[in-house]
């Protein structure tokens, strides 16, 4: 299902890292980076907590516009019972949605809002998303302090925030368009390999997108997946070009740009619901602006992952929602 | 030509260096031996104590500097380089405990360390108990024969 949006701008947005992300090749373009995982807290979730509280005060530090005047939180994370998202938002005494479409929350986030504003309910909503690598480690793998070893398909979930503001004042940034997607079967059982859990919902989403807009493939400057991985780009495009005779040229994935592969310990790439908007929010927003990329399908990819389930030996599911969104130059 | 998913994956997929891990786990594991030996013939003229006692001190020595150096934050790195040379021995049991125990221990004493502490190396004792049984079994068969 796609819909249209008349008026739906991106007005501003924020952006908090971890160390790794801050001495990744997009470092200097995101808005406020930490030294320390712990973010001077007590424990990881507290950590994840903070940095939810600190994209939303920096986004509206930045965009001059009060906490009270917007109408509606939109957010989610990974943490079980969206604990980051609700705890960081006990501060803010408004409405609020909680969402969770693992890594894809991000997008989600953005069409819920979108529906919201286009359909004159509100006029404004900040949406929000987190991840933090060692609270994400706790959860779903091994304690942050065993070392034992992984495959090189793994994803190194990404430490960070980024919140946005949607309004339908103008902006720099026009949301087009989202498709809500379906969850897939993904027939892959391996949690080390999330990048193979996730292309096929990519795929899934995108031919759907395209589709219901009238558009080919070359109508877009460019595709980003949220975080494949270098493998789970592969998969992608030989799935795409099997499948759907689609041949992905101006394609990237933000797991890919938001660390050197080469030089630091991620594996395969970054992952998690941050990593999609961080890299987004910050160098594709800022490459938007100057004029490089007009038009931009930000498919966000989220496996769909449960412990107990992989145990129970089920197929992992995922799911992508997309979103187009357009540079108002 | 169509090809399916799953094909498509396992073209994708990258492979792991089998060989050389198992000769890093080889030789990693080989040092850990060494140095366990060291170690007893050590505690056998120092202390003055029977083979079999200074086997006992040199796994309590062992256990203590890996669950130390876990807790100094660099034992990840290098149990994830030697891989298996420093897990099966008794360094990896400790450091599963010790990692388990230091992740655990801000969700309180009871609640926090002494319900998670054997959340990974819980495998270990469990399948070690249950193999030296039937191993046992084996053996006492095997010697009424």
């Amino acid at each position: 299902m796609t819909f249209k949006f008349n008026n739906v701008y991106i007005n501003d947005v924020a952006t908090v890292t971890g160390p790794y992300e801050k001495a990744g090749p997009l470092g200097k373009y995101f808005d406020m980076c930490y030294d320390d995982l712990y973010l001077h807290q007590k424990n990881w979730e507290e950590a994840e907590i903070k940095l939810i509280k600190d994209s939303i005060d920096l986004l509206v530090k930045k965009s001059s516009v009060g906490v009270d005047m917007v109408d509606l939180f939109i957010g989610g994370d990974l943490l079980n019972q969206i604990v980051a998202s609700n705890y960081a938002m006990m501060d803010f005494n408004n409405s609020f949605i909680g969402i969770y479409a693992a890594c894809a929350t991000s997008t989600l986030g953005l069409i819920l809002g979108s529906m919201f504003i286009d359909s004159g309910y509100i006029k404004k909503a900040i949406t929000f998303t987190s991840s933090h690598n060692m609270s994400a480690e706790k959860q779903y793998r091994y304690p942050t302090e065993y070392g034992g070893p992984k495959p090189k398909s793994t994803t190194f979930t990404a430490t960070g925030s980024a919140s946005a503001l949607i309004s339908s004042l103008k902006g720099p940034i026009k949301i087009e368009s989202g498709t809500v997607g379906a969850v897939i079967n993904s027939t892959v059982k391996d949690v080390f390999n999330m990048g193979a859990v996730m292309a096929k919902a990519a795929a899934d989403t995108i031919f759907k997108h395209l589709q219901d807009t009238g558009r080919s493939i070359d109508d877009y400057d460019l595709i980003l997946t949220g975080d494949l991985g270098i493998y789970g780009m592969k998969i992608l495009k030989d799935y795409m070009f099997s499948k759907y005779n689609i041949c992905l040229k101006n394609y990237n994935d933000t797991g890919v740009m938001l660390y050197n592969l080469e030089s630091q310990p991620v594996y395969a790439g970054a992952s998690g619901p941050a990593c999609a908007p961080l890299v987004t929010y910050s160098y594709i927003f800022d490459k938007m602006q100057k004029g490089k990329y007009k038009r931009v399908l930000l498919a966000a990819t989220g496996a769909l992952m449960s412990p107990a389930m992989v145990n129970h030996k089920l197929n992992i599911p995922s799911i992508c929602h997309a979103i187009s969104l357009e540079a108002m130059v | 030509m169509r090809q399916s998913y799953q094909d498509i994956v396992s073209k994708n997929s990258p492979k792991e260096n089998v060989f050389i891990n198992a000769i890093i786990a080889f030789i990693s594991g080989g040092v850990m031996g060494v140095i366990g030996q060291f170690l007893i013939d050590g505690y056998t003229v120092w202390f003055d104590i029977s083979t079999k006692e200074a086997t006992v001190c040199m796994l309590v020595t062992l256990i203590f500097l890996s669950c130390l150096f876990t807790s100094l934050g660099f034992f990840d790195k290098l149990v994830n380089f030697c891989k298996c040379g420093l897990i099966i021995p008794i360094t990896g049991f400790a450091h599963a405990m010790m990692s388990a125990a230091l992740e655990f221990r801000k969700e309180g004493l009871v609640t926090g360390i002494g319900m998670n502490m054997f959340k990974l190396s819980g495998a270990v004792i469990i399948f070690g108990v249950v193999s030296s049984f039937v191993f046992s079994v084996i053996r006492m068969v095997v010697g009424l024969i």
